[in-house]
């Protein structure tokens, strides 16, 4: 479980995250939404330990991820942003690689090896294994540095945005391996999404935030409503249920 | 690579959209500079080894009179002129390239003309000092086209990286100056074109500097074109300026400036980017108003400077461009510090 | 921790990583060997070609040469490969942002305000070691002062960093004019790098500091792999981003002053040696990139001066002519960076 505890990041005068509790359980896949600039890539950071926190605590199965061995932490708890700039040239594989760093520190060992296999072949990177990062389009970058992640082996996988420079197609199938890896790997995956459908269909638990504050948080079905969803984004969103999902209709 | 992210809010404009009360040059302004600087100007009169008091000079003390009128004087010139014409050439480059931080010192001007120089002492000896300033000046055209036609290779036009390839560029240019020194055993007589020094000024070794005070001069009458070019290619084209002919006439005002002051003071790094800068930091940017305001301030600026080196190790003078040197660093320095601050 | 039991889709392929991996170390030994044998041959040829008369002698002085290139090379590739990997980006080396001329700096401001104190007679490696001291913990603060607010405007660093250079030896000459009005040779031994003038004691101590340096930047080697991917993928991966980069850093701060106090500021042979080894190597690895950027160092600076002297029969500095090449580089580098 991931226990969030008065959680504040201020940057100057503007509060961004702003005395944030949360608990975020054990398994299964949590989406967090919320519009522009309400704090979810931030309290993720701070939840990844990437940010300090100004005050407040944020443990991990009871780990506070400020005081704990970064290396411990490492082999717990995954993280991916979503800039990835790099400024080294490496090919896919030595990529996924360094997911096992954790573990190994630097020397692969044959179990290791498989791993990295295994992660390639999940996100179907085989064909393009050796190739460099540089030379890919932006969707399958996208998709090598998920894999890193998962060859990473955590128990917690967060995620930023991962859905970004992916298209539709990609999309779905990035939200279906992240459902898998909860539902087959028994994994935590808390993501930040921008499409509130796609957290529909493929979360359990749904947190909103709004100007660094969670303002609700709940299982999906509950959190899908046009009530809900007019005090997350300032829009009327009417709520259908198509083909089993709820559905949030906001075009028009 | 690190994407390397380049979004430049000032887009090639040097010009700072001042407030309605900044940018209006009174004429107060420049009286005050003006007596400012004849002040100061009468006192370094009487700044030096030789001792020349005003009261010797009344009293006709024959050898104060002598040091006064052959050294002193011409001293006081030089600084006066150099200091006007690199801050005048610094505007002028600032606005034609559109850039706050492309100046002579900074576009590979300054040491492409130490080359021209050196090509000259090589070939034709040391003394022909107009054959010398001919071939300054044709290097420093050369090379600051050359600049320019690498900048055009930049596909988009940033603030930083135009001085930062002008500098390494101006390095390139200096380590093949320093190359060929090296092998006709120069390095020492480089050293007085690549280090501004005016404590070899006497009268009849400076007077090529009213060739630059004249072309500041030119300068002046030329400004308002300067500033329509400023704005563009497309703009001046669109109000009836012949771009390519003003920015053509404002390289070669400033490589004759330039080449000048390098042939007969040396370098003074860094004088004809800073000053513009501070200048247009108070008072905007209409070129005309404010040229002889900077030019104003570069003479008093390096008379000052120039002072300072006197002063400091006292019988000993310390050359204008190394005092200039750690100003104008600083200076530099906090300009594009502020920059990044303001950007971000 | 979960069982892991992914089944790859579709065909079973064999484990091709273990294959991947092994084929990139041996490409990686390959290189390593060949610049190893050009290394050693352009050594033997700079002991041996043209040594005429009193040849011992003239070996002594020739090893002496050979040994202060190594260990400049060395330091200086060394630093900049570092540099790069925590700076995050390929054109920034210690040279280019001033470091070596923060050295020179120090080393004079220590001469200026020691010289009514009786410190000139102290041991000359007393004083360099508190020269070495001050480099540390002023060039930690200006890389934390330049690089701490996250910026991630990399012109505007790289520019920061040449003014700053350009203040520090301005700064020098300046005091070195206050102590010495009228000796312009002082000031322009520091501006040259001269592998002929060396003090054997220094030269020394640095060859007995190498080894210590190495020892101590190679246990990096793994955790600076892992920091070449950037702050944010380091900490998710564990790696104590902050500790690892302060420890470099001292590194860095160590062989610059090593390599200034021996030969002087070198601004841009570090960039074009460990870009060069980049590109010869092709690996990330720094356990590769830190000893192939060392031996194309010394083959640069051995074979160089071996081609100007022997070929040529140019007495010029070398420093002049890898300045040149450093800066066109540089700006090239600057020219395709900005296509991007």
């Amino acid at each position: 479980m991931i226990q969030i505890d008065h959680v504040t990041k201020r940057y100057g005068e503007t509060t961004v995250v702003d005395d944030v509790c949360l608990s975020i359980p054990k398994g299964g896949v949590t989406s967090i939404i919320g519009a522009n600039g309400a704090g979810k890539s931030t309290l993720l950071s701070i939840v990844s330990r990437l940010l300090p926190s100004d005050s407040g605590s944020v443990t991990v199965d009871g780990l506070d991820v400020a005081t704990t061995p970064s290396g411990k932490l490492a082999r717990r708890l995954a993280v991916l942003r979503q800039e990835n700039h790099m400024s080294v040239r490496l090919t896919v594989r030595e990529l996924v690689a360094f997911g096992r760093f954790p573990h190994s520190g630097g020397r692969l060992t044959s179990h290791d090896l498989d791993l990295v296999d295994e992660a390639i072949g999940y996100f179907e990177l085989t064909d393009l294994a050796d190739r460099h990062l540089d030379q890919l389009s932006g969707g399958q970058r996208q998709r090598a540095y998920v894999a890193m992640v998962l060859c990473q082996d955590t128990d917690y996988v967060l995620l930023d945005e991962p859905l970004n420079n992916l298209d539709m197609r990609h999309s779905v199938q990035m939200m279906r391996r992240l459902r898998r890896m909860a539902d087959e790997f028994a994994k935590t995956v808390v993501l930040v999404v921008h499409d509130i459908n796609f957290a529909s269909c493929h979360s359990d638990t749904i947190v909103a935030m709004k100007n660094g504050k969670v303002i609700a948080q709940g299982d999906t079905a509950a959190m899908m409503s046009p009530d809900v969803l007019r005090e997350v984004y300032d829009l009327d969103i009417d709520v259908h249920d198509l083909s089993g999902h709820r559905i949030g209709v906001y075009f028009s | 690579m690190e994407s390397v992210e380049c979004t430049d809010s000032t887009g090639g404009r040097p010009v700072r959209g001042g407030s309605p009360d900044r940018g209006r040059v009174r004429l107060w302004h420049i009286v005050t500079g003006g007596v400012l600087l004849v002040l100061s100007a009468f006192g370094s009169l009487f700044v030096g080894v030789a001792e020349v008091t005003p009261w010797g000079l009344l009293h006709a003390d024959s050898a104060a009179v002598l040091v006064f009128l052959e050294s002193r004087v011409p001293r006081l010139l030089a600084i006066l002129l150099a200091g006007m014409g690199m801050s005048v050439a610094g505007l002028v480059m600032m606005h034609i390239t559109r850039n706050r931080f492309v100046s002579p010192s900074t576009a590979g001007t300054t040491e492409s003309a130490s080359l021209g120089v050196l090509v000259a002492t090589l070939f034709a000896g040391s003394e022909a000092v107009f054959v010398k300033m001919g071939v300054a000046v044709v290097f420093a055209l050369a090379g600051t086209f050359l600049f320019l036609v690498i900048l055009r290779r930049l596909t988009f036009s940033d603030m930083i990286l135009a001085p930062l390839v002008g500098i390494m560029f101006g390095a390139v240019i200096g380590s093949v100056t320093t190359f060929f020194a090296y092998r006709a055993d120069l390095l020492q007589t480089l050293a007085t074109w690549t280090s501004g020094d005016f404590s070899g000024v006497l009268r009849g070794r400076y007077e090529l500097l009213w060739l630059a005070g004249a072309v500041t001069l030119l300068g002046y009458l030329y400004a308002d074109r300067f500033t329509v070019a400023g704005m563009g290619r497309s703009f001046s084209i669109n109000l009836g300026v012949a771009y390519d002919r003003i920015v053509n006439t404002g390289l070669v005002l400033v490589a004759v400036i330039t080449a000048v002051v390098v042939v007969t003071v040396g370098d003074i790094p860094f004088l004809g980017l800073i000053v513009p800068n501070l200048v247009t930091i108070v008072l905007g940017d209409n070129l005309r108003r404010i040229l002889p305001v900077t030019a104003l301030t570069g003479a008093f600026f390096v008379l000052i400077c120039d002072v300072i080196g006197r002063l400091i190790r006292f019988p000993y003078e310390i050359p204008v461009a190394t005092v200039v040197g750690v100003v104008g660093a600083g200076v530099f320095l906090a300009l594009v510090l502020r920059n990044r601050n303001r950007t971000a | 921790m979960t069982t892991r039991t992914v089944q790859v889709t579709a065909t079973h392929l064999p484990p091709a990583s273990a294959g991947a991996f092994r084929d990139a170390r041996r490409r990686e030994r390959r290189t390593l060997a060949v610049l190893v044998v050009v290394a050693a041959a352009v050594l033997v040829g700079f002991c041996t070609i043209g040594l005429v008369g009193n040849w011992e002698y003239a070996l002594g002085i020739r090893l002496r040469k050979v040994a202060t290139m190594i260990v400049v090379g060395y330091a200086i590739a060394c630093s900049s490969v570092i540099f790069q990997t925590v700076t995050g980006n390929r054109i920034l080396t210690p040279g280019i942002m001033g470091f070596d001329a923060l050295f020179v700096l120090i080393q004079t401001l220590i001469v200026f305000f020691s010289s009514g104190l009786a410190l000139t007679a102290a041991d000359p490696r007393l004083l360099f070691a508190g020269q070495v001291v001050t480099m540390v913990v002023f060039a930690s603060a200006l890389y934390r002062w330049l690089f701490g607010r996250r910026s991630r405007d990399l012109y505007v660093l790289v520019l920061a960093g040449v003014i700053f250079g350009t203040l520090f030896s301005s700064l020098s000459s300046l005091a070195s004019r206050l102590i010495n009005p009228n000796d312009f040779v002082v000031l322009q031994d520091t501006l040259f790098a001269s592998f002929n003038q060396v003090d054997p004691g220094l030269l020394l101590l640095s060859v007995l500091l190498m080894p210590a340096m190495t020892a101590w930047a190679a246990r990096l080697f793994a955790r600076l792999d892992v920091v070449a991917l950037g702050r944010d993928h380091a900490i998710g991966l564990g790696v104590d981003h902050s500790s690892v980069v302060n420890q470099a850093l001292v590194a860095i701060a160590v062989l610059v002053s090593v390599s200034t106090a021996l030969v002087g500021p070198i601004t841009f042979l570090g960039l074009l040696v460990a870009n060069l080894a980049r590109q010869l190597t092709g690996t990330y690895r720094h356990r590769v990139l830190v000893p192939a950027a060392g031996l194309v160092s010394v083959i640069v600076l051995l074979g160089g001066q071996l081609v100007l002297e022997q070929v040529f029969s140019l007495n010029t500095a070398l420093s002049v002519i890898i300045n040149f090449a450093g800066g066109v580089y540089f700006i090239a580098l600057l020219v395709r960076e900005s296509r991007r």
